[in-house]
């Protein structure tokens, strides 16, 4: 006799974000195939509207502390802390997207509903109170974002992209689920919780450790953090621009939240041991990122580094731990998605001779021609070296402070003489905007409202994260608390 | 919330920087006069602080205080005291001359140009002011973008190098500091239970001295050091001076060098007394080598602004010799000499600016014999340059003389070595002038040069009244930051001895 086991009371109120983009997605697919066959436009705004409907989820459940499945699905403040970016950044990517895809012709219902499926998945990693959960959404989100990568058809760069995301990401999916099967074998559960109770008596046992390896292997692959870091560079030049902005922004973020759930509250027993794992690899991401980004000449890949050195930046938090450390992140991966989908929004907007205008020296003498967009990308610029007063200093700041407070005094003067360096190849891109003269063809930009919006809306971002900071950090703070219990 | 008199002069460039980009670009002459109009009336909103400042006080005076970051311990708290007083005075009255410096030299962009020295003062004014150091650092970090923009955007044929390293360099410095005011934070909040930036309140701390006081007072005094800049940090300063436009020198070497010597006493002295005691040996001696070492560098100088460029480097070791004394004669003589050094060199920057705008050269051995060509403007040329020569009777005298009788207390022999500095400096300075003004006019084109012009006397007399008044009746200007001084050492004295009991 198996004994009886009673199938878990639905409650969709704790799925409620992610079923309206869920929704969205399907009707998006729906339409897709009904006239008008020749403009996709409309899409966009239904996207558009998905998103923005699932905000207002997020914002009518705040505050509520709801779990179901079992425990497998958690809509608790810090799920809806990342539902909040995520959304956020994918709204911005909707709009840049509606712009970006009309100019290069390839505008299409899959796209939306492809962003649609990789933005539930990615919330869906936020809500995971199970490491099934969290491989499972890890994969909606990955098959999507392969897709995306290579939906440039035409394109080889798109093509190899998204072969080598899909390979790579493959191959790191797979050392996850192996880590969570040994994750699984030492404490009998895949239950975030009572992996928790089961390993506080054991966790010196190396199937623990094991496994913990394993799975930041997994984790690594999807921030990006160095040493499996490799496919970053080619995907972010290969990919379209504005799904890069996603793969480096929306991604990374729910990486994180899946990432700093399972170890702060799974595997806190094991904290002396992952968190000196992550100084050295926090270390390490910074500074590769950095050192080899002041090589790169293409603006895509240049920003990949970036992003790579900024994850460096973000796994200090982890290694300061506590709440302090862990909000920091949550704060700095808000600050940095408003920089990053911007400052991508705002490359996607420009094109050079019927091209995209992707090498740094595309852009000399955007300024005198296009001084509005000049000025954002520039802020974008400043805000990622981390110059006050905007999102990027502030949130440098929580991060530093954290680390400083924890004792981490060396991994936090390794990661301002960092800033310092990265302060060079970020200027650089200032150089040719305000100080050189095109040889050539000048970028073109075609504005359009959608476009337009997005700019300004991730610059006042920027701007009232970095003046008014406190609310935004505070909610940080507040969206920690529950995997603090 | 009411807004106060400090808040209204430091926030006043930007906003009118807000309000200039409403404007549209091709009224050219409107963004010019727009721009002094706001920095004059800066200038003016400016000036009741300095006749109600109580120069017997030294307590922090105007002070403001607003909540910003709570759950950091970070507020919106300005104030000024005597040092600060006369920084914020000079950069109200620096700005609106460096801008109508610029009014001809400045023909492309002239919008954003007009934008960035608005939000460079700004800047400048928020570090001089600033109580907090948080908002200190904030204000520290932000203004070096403006200056980097008009280095590198309006500035000579080698601008973006010169841009480029001039903010590495800072931001290499600043990085450490900021990890300095965390580590003061924690150990602050550690030892007394608040955890805060307000600097009123972290200086009421008798930090324990030990490797950690000494690392964090290295942290910032790097970061002050390569803005001052001190030996062996100085070697940005000659390219940003060299490829910056006259307006933007004028700002460099007037005011954000100041920053450097401003951020020692301000930081360094009352937050580490037992490290600044320490360390003051060896600032002692970098100051004095910087000393002799920029007047030898000058004297070689082919290009007038590359040595009024090393003779900042010469100067401003005065002003850190006067500082690191710690006594009365010597720190009262640094602050003079920093406000000496704001307008004498700021003048020297103005009227090489000048001459370059009509001949397109400012290479020594172009010029020969201006005096009979451009009476007026070689005169003023004379008494300026007798003003950074420290002639008795004009400002240099009077801060050069009290930093040498503060040395003296300290090390006679330094002191010597230092006052050889002076002696070079009339070298330097006075062998410029006679190959520029005296002589036979060697170049034909130097026969059709024009004297000053109206704006350019405009541009001039105010500093020349301010370069005679300091020399004949320094009191004036002492008076205001003497108590301050006075407190200040006494501050360091006592906590040094504190520290010593334990």
């Amino acid at each position: 006799m198996s004994p009886v086991v009673p199938p878990p009371a639905v409650a969709l109120g704790v799925l409620l974000p992610v079923l309206v983009v869920l929704a969205a997605a399907a009707v998006v697919l729906v339409l897709d195939v009904l006239p008008p066959r020749d403009s996709k436009a409309h899409l966009g705004g239904v996207a558009l509207a998905g998103i923005i409907g699932a905000l207002l989820a997020i914002v009518m459940r705040w505050g509520t502390d709801a779990r179901a499945f079992r425990d497998m699905v958690l809509l608790d403040t810090y799920a809806l802390y990342f539902d909040l970016v995520i959304c956020y950044a994918a709204a911005l990517i909707v709009m840049f997207s509606m712009d970006y895809l009309g100019r290069t012709g390839s505008e299409s219902g899959e796209y939306y509903s492809l962003l649609l499926f990789s933005t539930a998945g990615m919330m869906l990693m936020a809500s995971a109170g199970d490491l099934i959960v969290v491989f499972l959404a890890l994969e909606l989100m990955s098959l999507s974002l392969y897709v995306l990568a290579g939906f440039f058809k035409q394109r080889l760069t798109s093509g190899e992209a998204s072969m080598k995301y899909f390979l790579l990401g493959a191959f790191a999916s797979s050392f996850l689920l192996y880590g969570i099967a040994l994750i699984y074998g030492a404490t009998g559960s895949t239950n975030l919780d009572r992996i928790a109770a089961a390993a506080a008596t054991r966790n010196a046992e190396p199937m623990v450790l094991i496994g913990l390896a394993m799975m930041l292997v997994g984790f690594g692959f999807k921030i990006s953090s160095v040493p499996f870091h490799m496919w970053a560079p080619d995907v972010y030049e290969g990919a379209p621009t504005s799904v890069t902005a996603f793969i480096a922004t929306g991604s990374k973020a729910a990486a994180f939240a899946a990432m700093i759930r399972v170890l702060v509250v799974a595997l806190r027993g094991a904290q002396p041991d992952w968190s000196a794992l992550l100084w050295a690899l926090a270390a390490l991401t910074m500074t590769v990122g950095n050192v080899v980004a002041l090589a790169q000449s293409n603006l895509k890949r240049l920003l990949a580094y970036s992003s790579i050195a900024h994850v460096g930046y973000m796994l200090m938090g982890l290694v300061a731990g506590g709440g302090p450390g862990p909000g920091a992140v949550l704060f700095y991966l808000l600050a940095y998605t408003f920089t990053t989908v911007g400052a991508f929004g705002a490359i996607a907007l420009c094109a050079r001779a019927g091209e995209e205008a992707v090498e740094v020296s595309d852009y000399a003498g955007l300024a005198r021609r296009h001084p509005v967009l000049a000025a954002a990308l520039a802020l974008f610029f400043l805000s990622l070296i981390g110059i006050p007063p905007l999102a990027g200093f502030v949130a440098k700041f929580y991060l530093f402070g954290a680390a400083v407070r924890a004792g981490y005094i060396w991994l936090t003067v390794i990661a301002v003489l960092n800033s310092a360096v990265a302060a060079y190849y970020y200027l650089r891109v200032i150089v040719y905007m305000y100080m050189r003269e095109p040889d050539g063809e000048p970028v073109a930009v075609a504005p359009s409202l959608a476009g337009g919006l997005a700019l300004t809306l991730a610059v006042a971002g920027i701007v009232i994260l970095g003046l008014m900071p406190a609310p935004f950090a505070d909610l940080a703070q507040v969206a920690v608390a529950p995997l603090l219990r | 919330m009411s807004i106060g008199l400090l808040t209204a002069v430091t926030f006043l460039p930007a906003l009118g920087a807000l309000a200039l980009t409403a404007v549209p670009r091709r009224l050219v002459e409107a963004h010019r006069a727009a721009g002094l109009g706001v920095t004059l009336l800066t200038l003016a909103v400016s000036l009741p602080l300095w006749f109600r400042f109580d120069g017997d006080s030294a307590d922090m005076q105007f002070e403001e205080l607003h909540r910003w970051l709570p759950s950091l311990g970070a507020g919106y708290h300005v104030g000024i005291d005597g040092i600060s007083l006369l920084l914020v005075l000079l950069t109200t009255f620096l700005t609106p001359l460096a801008l109508a410096s610029a009014w001809h030299a400045i023909e492309d962009r002239t919008k954003e140009f007009v934008i960035t020295m608005l939000l460079l003062e700004t800047g400048m004014l928020g570090v001089f002011v600033s109580l907090d150091l948080f908002l200190f650092f904030v204000f520290w970090e932000a203004m070096l973008i403006p200056m980097y923009l008009v280095i590198g955007v309006w500035g000579g044929g080698n601008r973006i190098y010169a841009a480029v390293k001039f903010v590495l360099y800072t931001m290499v410095g600043s990085a450490l500091m900021l990890v300095a005011i965390l580590a003061l934070y924690y150990q602050h909040g550690a030892a007394t239970g608040i955890y805060t930036f307000d600097l009123t309140t972290l200086v009421r701390w008798v930090m324990p001295p030990g490797a950690g006081q000494s690392l964090m007072f290295l942290a910032f005094a790097l970061a002050f050091a390569i803005k001052v800049p001190l030996f062996p940090f100085h070697t940005w300063l000659p390219d940003a001076h060299v490829e910056a436009p006259t307006a933007g020198s004028v700002i460099l070497a007037g005011v954000l060098l100041k920053m450097g010597t401003y951020g020692f006493l301000r930081f360094c002295l009352p937050l580490f007394p037992d490290a600044s005691v320490a360390f003051a040996p060896l600032v002692f001696a970098l100051a004095v080598i910087g000393i002799v070492y920029g007047a030898f560098v000058s004297t070689v100088q082919p290009d007038l602004k590359k040595l009024v460029a090393y003779s900042s480097v010469s100067h401003l070791g005065f002003v850190m010799l006067g500082l690191f004394t710690l006594n009365q004669q010597g720190v009262v003589g640094g602050v003079i000499q920093m406000i000496n050094h704001g307008l004498s060199t700021g003048a020297l920057f103005l009227m090489v600016g000048m001459i370059y705008e009509r001949r397109h050269t400012r290479l020594i051995a172009d010029f020969g014999g201006l005096w009979k060509v451009v009476p007026a403007f070689s005169g003023m040329f004379l008494v300026v340059t007798l003003s950074s020569v420290g002639l008795p009777g004009l400002n240099g005298f009077v801060g050069e003389f009290l930093v040498l009788v503060g040395a003296f207390q300290v090390s006679g022999v330094l002191a010597a070595v230092a006052t050889t500095g002076i002696i070079f400096a009339a070298v330097y300075l006075l062998w410029m002038y006679q190959r520029v003004a005296f002589g036979e006019i060697a170049h034909e084109e130097n026969r059709r040069l024009s004297d000053l012009t109206p704006r350019e006397w405009a541009v001039l007399v105010p500093v020349l009244v301010f370069i005679v008044w300091i020399g004949v009746y320094p009191s004036v200007f002492t008076g205001k930051t003497e108590a301050t001084i006075a407190a200040l050492l006494a501050q360091v004295e006592s906590k040094a001895a504190v520290a010593l009991v334990r």
